[in-house]
């Protein structure tokens, strides 16, 4: 079993890292196209700024080696949202593998405090991903962007505005919290998708 | 629901944590990675650190420290004390910190937090305000730990450092700092009500009520103490269970 996280310019890479080791499992830092490509798992972690990532993505040319992936990949947060077809933040067009758009929270919505920081719930889970996870489970957030509802959605949650917590297609999989800062719930989450 | 935050505040001399009373007879407490794991398994919702030593000749002590609780906790932790530079912050980060607190140099040079902002994003800096009230009834900034005073309202400071990218207050009244007579409601209200960021209310917590008056009247997003969880006057399990009781979305 080898996993590798994609090496690029986003933070929280390390806290991935260092996740996956407390249950038991080692991963390779990389943005070598050949070792992400052979990988049997893939995890595309992020905390950052939409463009800034997409751009070095394809300076790189990560992003097509990511669309093609056919083994299971995992995108986190920032890395869910790039999954998606297009962000708001600074109208950037992302890699399209979820038609979900992703959109800024808004007072409109009577949200007041931006980013979303802490601790919100995961429901109408509907994916092995979440095996052994009750349903309004706790997992911690920090965005201020959101993806949409959607036929893709496999969890939501509510900021606001109900979104899409969790999308899946195919071999691909997004969370928009951090399992790897969301205790025990996020490491059964890690566990889930080095078990898929 | 995004639920209310409890974060025990952990202060760090050397690699190791003190526990003081009234910043005297302050005394090792042990290992910092282990009370830090305690906390988390009782369901602490972040964890914050705080270097009281924090000279340069020890920084390389707190990051060595910064990386083992980063391998060890499975909660998001901020650590300050003492950082004046991206490059403090790289450092830290690198090392596995989810987010900074910036105070005094933030304070004396404030293009600090945009230049922090901008290089890792406002998710991750926190910025953390000792405040005072004087006789005159108006909040004052103050400086090193709160031996300085400024001129400067905490409600001003606070609101330039939004408009410069931080993405989280730790409010600390030092009126209210280890009287456990209940934090100070007015001016964590007049921050939570009117700024953009989730406000972090420090300073006086002495029961469980008076958790639930500082989210419920002064609308915090977070509240942090330290001495009611070092000398075990309250559980964390036993302090989230009567917050939800009053109806106050906490994670349990």
């Amino acid at each position: 079993m080898k996993t590798v996280i994609i090496k690029y310019n986003a933070g929280n890479i390390q806290s991935v890292l260092y996740a996956l080791e407390r249950i038991g499992h080692t991963a390779d830092v990389t943005d070598d196209h050949e070792q992400i490509r052979q990988a049997d798992k893939v995890i595309f972690p992020g905390v950052g700024e939409a463009s800034t990532a997409m751009n070095y993505l394809k300076s790189r040319k990560l992003d097509q080696i990511i669309v093609d992936l056919k083994q299971p990949v995992l995108g986190i947060c920032l890395g869910m949202q790039l999954m998606c077809k297009y962000s708001e933040e600074n109208n950037t067009d992302c890699l399209g593998i979820f038609d979900e758009k992703v959109s800024r929270f808004s007072p409109v919505n009577g949200v007041n405090k931006i980013p979303q920081i802490g601790w919100n719930t995961i429901e109408h889970l509907k994916s092995p991903l979440f095996n052994g996870i009750k349903e309004s489970s706790y997992c911690y957030y920090v965005h201020s962007f959101y993806a949409s509802l959607g036929e893709h959605t496999i969890a939501t949650t509510h900021y606001g505005i109900g979104y899409s917590a969790a999308l899946h297609r195919n071999n691909f999989y997004g969370v928009q919290f951090h399992p790897e800062k969301s205790a025990e719930t996020g490491e059964q989450i890690l566990k889930n998708f080095i078990a898929l | 629901m995004l639920t209310k935050r409890i974060i025990p505040c952990l202060d760090i001399k050397d690699g190791r944590t003190v526990k003081g009373v009234n910043f005297e007879q302050i005394r090792d407490a042990g290992d910092p990675v282990e009370l830090a794991s305690i906390y988390a398994k009782e369901g602490a919702d972040e964890l914050v650190f705080l270097d009281i030593t924090a000279t340069n000749e020890k920084r390389k002590t707190l990051s060595e420290l910064v990386n083992k609780i980063a391998h060890q906790i499975n909660i998001p932790f901020t650590v300050g004390g003492g950082i004046n530079s991206v490059e403090d912050v790289q450092v830290l980060l690198k090392n596995g910190a989810d987010k900074i607190s910036v105070n005094t140099a933030a304070f004396k040079k404030p293009d600090l937090i945009n230049e922090l902002a901008l290089e890792f994003g406002s998710q991750c800096v926190v910025l953390a305000i000792d405040t005072k009230q004087e006789a005159d009834g108006k909040w004052y900034v103050y400086l090193n730990g709160g031996k300085v005073k400024t001129d400067t309202l905490c409600f001003d400071w606070a609101r330039e450092a939004v408009d410069r990218g931080v993405g989280e207050i730790l409010l600390t009244s030092m009126n209210n700092d280890g009287t456990k007579k209940g934090f100070a409601l007015d001016i964590t209200k007049q921050l939570a009500g009117s700024l953009p960021v989730p406000i972090i209310a420090s300073g006086g917590a002495g029961s469980k009520e008076d958790f639930a008056d500082v989210f419920q009247q002064a609308q915090a997003d977070a509240a942090l103490a330290a001495s009611i969880f070092h000398f075990k006057e309250i559980a964390i399990p036993e302090l989230k269970k009567y917050l939800s009781e009053q109806q106050i979305p906490v994670r349990l």
